[in-house]
């Protein structure tokens, strides 16, 4: 079963992700009643430590924790003794120290959390690393896939946009490749990563033969502030030639959804009419993001109270 | 594993009607009074004890059922997501007398839990406990008013209400392991 930490989908079983999915299935029917007052984390302590800006993840995160019981406590690098100098590991000393159960933490360089991990007590969850992973992202977008489609055994996922950048894609190709899903990806040659095929996924060669035939259409934000140096002409000449629009859709199964993981930038990866069309989950995923956060903490917390019941 | 029947349909349906008698009886009426039954089976019997007021006294009591599982107290000690649903009776429990009804009593933790589940909608006047069947057991100082039959039972003794709305028709069992 899942271990101590979350850091990614790379190193998470089939099994485990299925188990999380499945719990969330209660959390949300929970959720959608509005009943968000579980007892199952009183006592304990989740803190967000992010190094990089975000609302959702973040918020998703902290009302989880708080829908389970737990105390929350949010640390912005541009606010704390990260200004100072203090390294990464002192700073995971000083929050295990402070009896933290669980910390969520979001960096601008792949692999931060592997390392805090490796020198805390608490749970580590990683909310975003660079352009490496961000499994709770992923895991929300199975749950909105395994939703609609009852399960992933040849399910067709196009995955478009930036690529290279995005640590969402890369989380959803290694949870999507072991549970049976085919990935195939588009994106402008300086957005695709190399090697990106080694791990599974089919790279297409245009937006056509991406999205031909599939069940789930993502889109993924172009990360300007990644960027440095010209990597494409201008945001309208990507929307012309890489962006989505109702008339593109036409290629997937007739019974696709699409979904992005937020922030959208409205005519750019999608059209407006794409994202507010009724086969669009962007919404829904959001709801499914905090069920989905409830259930990795409930199991995070369910392995710490077994292990320490045993200890 | 054998099972005896202790109650047919005639004998279940006599005591409910005993019930709604004593009920009147024992609230001297039925002003403010509501019936409210803890799902899934005592929904059925709060639903039934209602349908015989009316019948008998033509009062037209509140009744409805309420989902304990938020409420249970075995939700962190077994960790476990529960299966539960949000609570909304259609009618306000403050200043009402409240007759929360269940089919069998047992340790007495459902009805902690259905306490608070009320207090939760809202401050009743009072709660009173309606239960068909009381087999003993209790693991909290909780005692009903309105008993349709006492049944001590050992630990390895169930009884098995049968309802017309779940298995098709009314009757009591009990089973025992030897």
């Amino acid at each position: 079963m899942l271990g101590k930490d979350l850091l990614g989908l790379y190193d998470t079983s089939a099994e485990d992700i299925v188990a999380i999915l499945d719990t969330a299935v209660g959390m949300k029917k929970l959720l959608t009643q509005n009943l968000k007052k579980l007892p199952h984390l009183q006592g304990r302590t989740v803190t967000t430590l992010f190094y990089e800006n975000s609302t959702r993840t973040r918020c998703s995160f902290e009302l989880a924790a708080k829908y389970l019981g737990a105390g929350t406590v949010n640390i912005s690098a541009s606010s704390s003794s990260v200004q100072k100098g203090e390294t990464l590991i002192d700073t995971g000393y000083t929050l295990d120290a402070m009896k933290n159960d669980v910390i969520v933490m979001r960096h601008p360089m792949g692999g931060a959390p592997h390392i805090l991990a490796k020198h805390v007590r608490a749970s580590v969850v990683n909310g975003g690393d660079g352009m490496n992973e961000h499994p709770t992202q992923a895991l929300l977008d199975f749950y909105t896939m395994r939703e609609k489609f009852g399960g992933f055994k040849g399910l067709k996922v196009a995955i478009l946009g930036d690529i290279k950048h995005s640590r969402v894609a890369k989380s959803n190709l290694f949870g999507l490749t072991k549970l049976g899903a085919e990935v195939s990806m588009y994106a402008p040659a300086t957005l695709m990563p190399q090697g990106i095929g080694q791990l599974g996924a089919k790279v297409a060669s245009s937006r056509e033969e991406a999205l031909a035939g599939a069940n789930v259409v993502m889109g993924l934000r172009i990360q300007l502030e990644r960027m440095h140096g010209g990597l494409f002409p201008s945001l309208s000449e990507y929307n012309r030639y890489y962006g989505l629009s109702e008339e593109h859709l036409r290629y997937a199964d007739p019974d696709c959804i699409v979904m992005h993981p937020g922030p959208v930038n409205r005519g750019v990866e999608f059209t407006s009419d794409v994202i507010d069309a009724p086969n669009s989950k962007i919404t829904e995923q959001v709801l499914n993001g905090v069920a989905v956060r409830m259930a990795l903490l409930f199991l995070l917390v369910k392995n710490r109270q077994e292990g320490e019941k045993n200890a | 594993m054998s099972e005896r029947i202790l109650m047919d349909e005639w004998a279940i349906a006599r005591m409910l009607t005993r019930l709604a008698h004593e009920l009147v009886e024992h609230n001297k009426g039925t002003e403010d009074l509501c019936v409210i039954g803890i799902r899934r089976r005592g929904e059925f019997v709060a639903r039934r004890i209602a349908a015989l007021v009316k019948k008998l006294y033509g009062a037209d009591l509140p009744c409805a059922g309420i989902d304990i599982g938020m409420y249970r107290d075995d939700l962190v000690s077994g960790f476990f997501v529960p299966d539960a649903s949000v609570n909304d009776l259609g009618f306000s429990v403050d200043g009402k007398r409240v007759v929360l009804c269940d089919d069998v009593l047992h340790t007495g933790r459902s009805v902690r839990a259905a306490i608070e589940a009320i207090f939760d909608l809202g401050r009743p006047a009072r709660i009173e406990l309606l239960v068909l069947c009381d087999r003993g057991g209790r693991e909290l100082p909780v005692s009903p008013d309105l008993v349709g039959k006492n049944i001590p039972t050992s630990h390895r003794e169930w009884l098995d209400l049968r309802l017309r709305e779940i298995e098709g028709a009314d009757s009591l069992g009990i089973r025992s392991e030897h």
